[in-house]
């Protein structure tokens, strides 16, 4: 034999499936939502979309070369946190903001403790608190749907979650599904949310069991914890309004801050579920998923150490 | 007895492109080159010397311990050396080399065994040199005579074959089907074992028909039809299959009343009762991207793969690797001049294209392994540990429960080793339990 062979390990194949693609069909999956951000409330947010993907991306590379290590952002997870932090801002929020969150979503959340696969928070979720408790007034500054004008006026217009809180008019249920309401770029439109779901779970990048159970026990708490008393409440109208269709589709599915074992996951989308609703309900803001989805982010590791799979045939009888 | 599947598994390509390919009979070889050791146990002591003149079927090599099988000659000829080689892993082998003189002379010690009794039945076996033809190379006596109070009810057929490419089951059900059953007589009449199960998958339904057929009078065989999942073939996972009872850690499939064994394994069993033949030689596919005319082969046991590849007619583009077994749990060797041995049932020549690994990165916590896995192990968990040189909390882990399928590693998107991660927790924890 001349020339030299290849010896290692076995398996000798492998998957097509690779992290690239997972991203990239996550992106194609956001695509949807993003257009309906676009169609809502005008140019301005395909201009913030652009300008956080491009600094998310832009500081990942940055940020990898000042610690010495191989450039990452061809695995395009940079690029889908940026998106999805996008997804999550106000659209009239001024651009240098969004460039601060991309900022500490990629090099504080993510670079500085490992890069993918290391972070112990949902990058984009951890920048959008952030950026709620840098710059509160103007993360909270609403625009109403489908009005283009860029008005001097800073047009303030609340959220379906906002209107139930102050005791204001609620949107009906067709515009809730639709988007047109107002409300984070991306979180608006459940319609192209779900489209984006489902594309993902037919890929295989995403199971359904963590949108479903999470989407499913807030509607379940949100019936029995009526206004009126029990089984009197609205499941429609909580699981159609604020941020739960994004963070139950694109962000509790995170793979790095979710859990690993099956009975784990569970736990976990009933956990969102559950704090999602506490925030609502009981405190004085109109949304909790950010904070559900950041609080069960955390308690991941405990979950995983608790739900270990049981052991094939039985624990040894040593 | 509830019918179910195993939890994870993959589902590679298939590539079955030898499906259709009735074996052909191999050339006699320039040289065979025939190892002390083709099996799990103790390796042979040789019988033979330089300059000796030796007949096909001839005892080259034997062992007294238990657990051992004989080593035949599969050629007539002169062995022209005794040398030590390394063939796997990394401990030298005694090989013995023959010239053969083409004449293919049959030793007059090959006569068919004079089986009455369980004793002589396993002797028989023994004698036949017969080990585990399904890949394992676990001495078949061995298996047949588990401890006596293991009450086995259950005598499993593993026809599963479910790695890519490999057919040689498949022919072997098509082409020696009545042997089959008449092994497993055989097999159940002198283990006293009341039932068969013969378990195929389900994209060979041409063999899932010939043996339902061949079985159609017999209350005590039966056939099914498996879902096409690897590792299906595994032991384990074809019990649980196919009984739905999980083989305890560190146990045997004794332990769960089951005995398995591989469709040509039962079928050599009928021959050798026959003609007292021993295992000389093999049905081996030969595949893979580099390979121009993929198909299966009777090989003599020996036979270097070079003369394998050759025979059947090259390559169309230069070879980067070389796997004996299937791609999924074949090992990569590093030369042609290794020899066809008793558990080769398969010879891959992949170009460089397909027999280079991909790089690995970082891994993305995205569960893929855990699902995969059929043995209900966390090899993301394990590889972390063993990366950062964690040894002493591998135990917690079941680390030795892994059968080495390689699914994990398969499906993992950032193209992780974890089953070699996995094989090296296993090595250190074994080496830690020895001292």
């Amino acid at each position: 034999m001349e020339n030299t062979l290849f010896v290692n390990s076995s398996p000798h194949i492998r998957s097509e499936v690779t992290t690239q693609r997972l991203m990239q069909d996550v992106i194609i999956a956001l695509i949807p939502a993003a257009f309906a951000g676009v169609y809502f409330f005008g140019l301005r947010a395909a201009l913030l979309i652009a300008v956080t993907v491009i600094s998310s991306v832009g500081s990942e590379f940055l940020i990898r070369k000042a610690l010495k290590r191989d450039n990452t952002i061809k695995d395009l997870s940079a690029a889908v946190t940026g998106l999805i932090l996008a997804l999550n801002l106000p659209p009239e929020l001024p651009l240098w903001m969004a460039v601060i969150g991309s900022f500490f979503a990629i090099v504080i959340v993510k670079q500085l403790f490992g890069g993918l696969g290391y972070n112990f928070l949902n990058p984009a979720l951890a920048a959008r608190a952030f950026l709620i408790v840098s710059y509160g007034a103007r993360m909270t500054t609403w625009k109403p749907p489908l009005t283009y004008a860029a008005d001097v006026d800073v047009l303030s217009y609340a959220t379906p979650l906002g209107a139930l809180k102050e005791g204001g008019e609620l949107p009906g249920l067709i515009d809730m599904f639709l988007g047109n309401i107002g409300g984070s770029l991306g979180e608006t439109s459940a319609l192209a949310l779900i489209i984006g779901g489902i594309y993902l779970i037919a890929r295989g990048v995403i199971s359904w069991h963590i949108p479903v159970i999470y989407i499913g026990t807030v509607g379940l708490l949100a019936w029995i914890i009526g206004p009126d008393g029990v089984f009197t409440g609205n499941p429609f109208f909580h699981i159609l309004a604020g941020g739960l269709m994004l963070g139950a589709i694109f962000m509790a599915t995170d793979y790095t801050t979710s859990p690993m074992t099956k009975k784990g996951t569970v736990i976990y989308a009933v956990g969102c579920g559950i704090l999602t609703m506490l925030f609502r309900l009981f405190t004085n803001m109109p949304e909790g998923v950010s904070y559900a989805i950041l609080l069960m982010n955390v308690s991941v590791p405990m979950i995983d150490r608790y739900t270990k799979p049981a052991r094939f045939g039985g624990e040894a009888h040593v | 007895m509830k019918f179910q599947n195993f939890k994870g598994g993959v589902h590679p390509s298939q590539e079955k492109n030898t499906m259709e390919c009735a074996t052909v009979k191999m050339s006699i070889p320039g040289k065979v080159v025939i190892p002390m050791l083709q099996h799990i146990g103790a390796p042979c002591q040789v019988a033979v010397k330089k300059g000796d003149t030796v007949k096909v079927g001839q005892v080259l090599g034997k062992s007294d311990a238990y657990v051992s099988v004989p080593v035949h000659s599969s050629v007539s000829g002169t062995v022209t050396a005794i040398t030590e080689r390394t063939i796997s892993g990394s401990k030298p082998v005694v090989c013995v080399e023959i010239k053969p003189d083409g004449l293919q002379e049959i030793s007059e010690d090959v006569n068919a065994p004079v089986v009455d009794s369980k004793e002589s039945f396993l002797k028989a076996v023994r004698d036949s040199g017969l080990t585990g033809l399904g890949g394992a190379g676990f001495p078949a006596h061995v298996k047949l005579n588990p401890p006596k109070d293991a009450k086995i009810d259950t005598l499993i057929i593993n026809g599963a074959e479910c790695e890519p490419y490999i057919t040689s089951d498949y022919r072997e059900c098509m082409e020696n089907t009545e042997n089959i059953i008449e092994g497993i007589n055989h097999v159940l009449k002198w283990t006293g074992i009341q039932k068969a199960l013969i378990g195929i998958e389900d994209n060979k339904p041409e063999a899932i028909k010939k043996l339902k057929n061949a079985v159609n009078k017999t209350d005590s065989i039966s056939v099914y039809s498996l879902k096409s999942r690897y590792p299906q073939g595994a032991e384990k996972m074809l019990i649980k299959s196919l009984t739905g009872r999980e083989v305890p850690p560190g146990k045997l499939p004794s332990a769960v009343g089951c005995l398995v064994m591989n469709v040509a394994s039962v079928a050599f069993v009928a021959e050798y009762m026959k003609t007292g033949v021993p295992l000389i030689k093999k049905r081996v596919t030969v595949d893979g991207s580099s390979v121009k005319t993929p198909m299966n082969l009777e090989v003599l046991i020996g036979t270097p793969i070079a003369d394998v590849f050759e025979f059947s007619g090259g390559f169309t583009t230069e070879p980067a690797k070389f796997i004996m077994g299937g791609p999924m749990m074949g090992v990569s060797l590093y030369s042609d001049e290794i020899p066809v041995m008793k558990y080769t049932n398969a010879l891959l020549a992949l170009n460089e294209k397909d027999g280079r690994i991909p790089d690995e990165y970082a891994c993305i916590r995205c569960g893929r392994c855990v699902k995969v896995c059929p043995m209900n192990l966390l090899p993301f968990d394990i590889d972390r540990l063993v990366k950062a040189n964690l040894y002493d909390d591998l135990d917690k882990y079941n680390v030795t429960d892994c059968i080495e399928c390689g699914s994990c590693s398969y499906t993992c998107p950032s193209k992780r080793m974890l089953t070699q991660s996995i094989r090296l927790g296993k090595d250190v924890l074994r080496r830690k339990a020895k001292k």
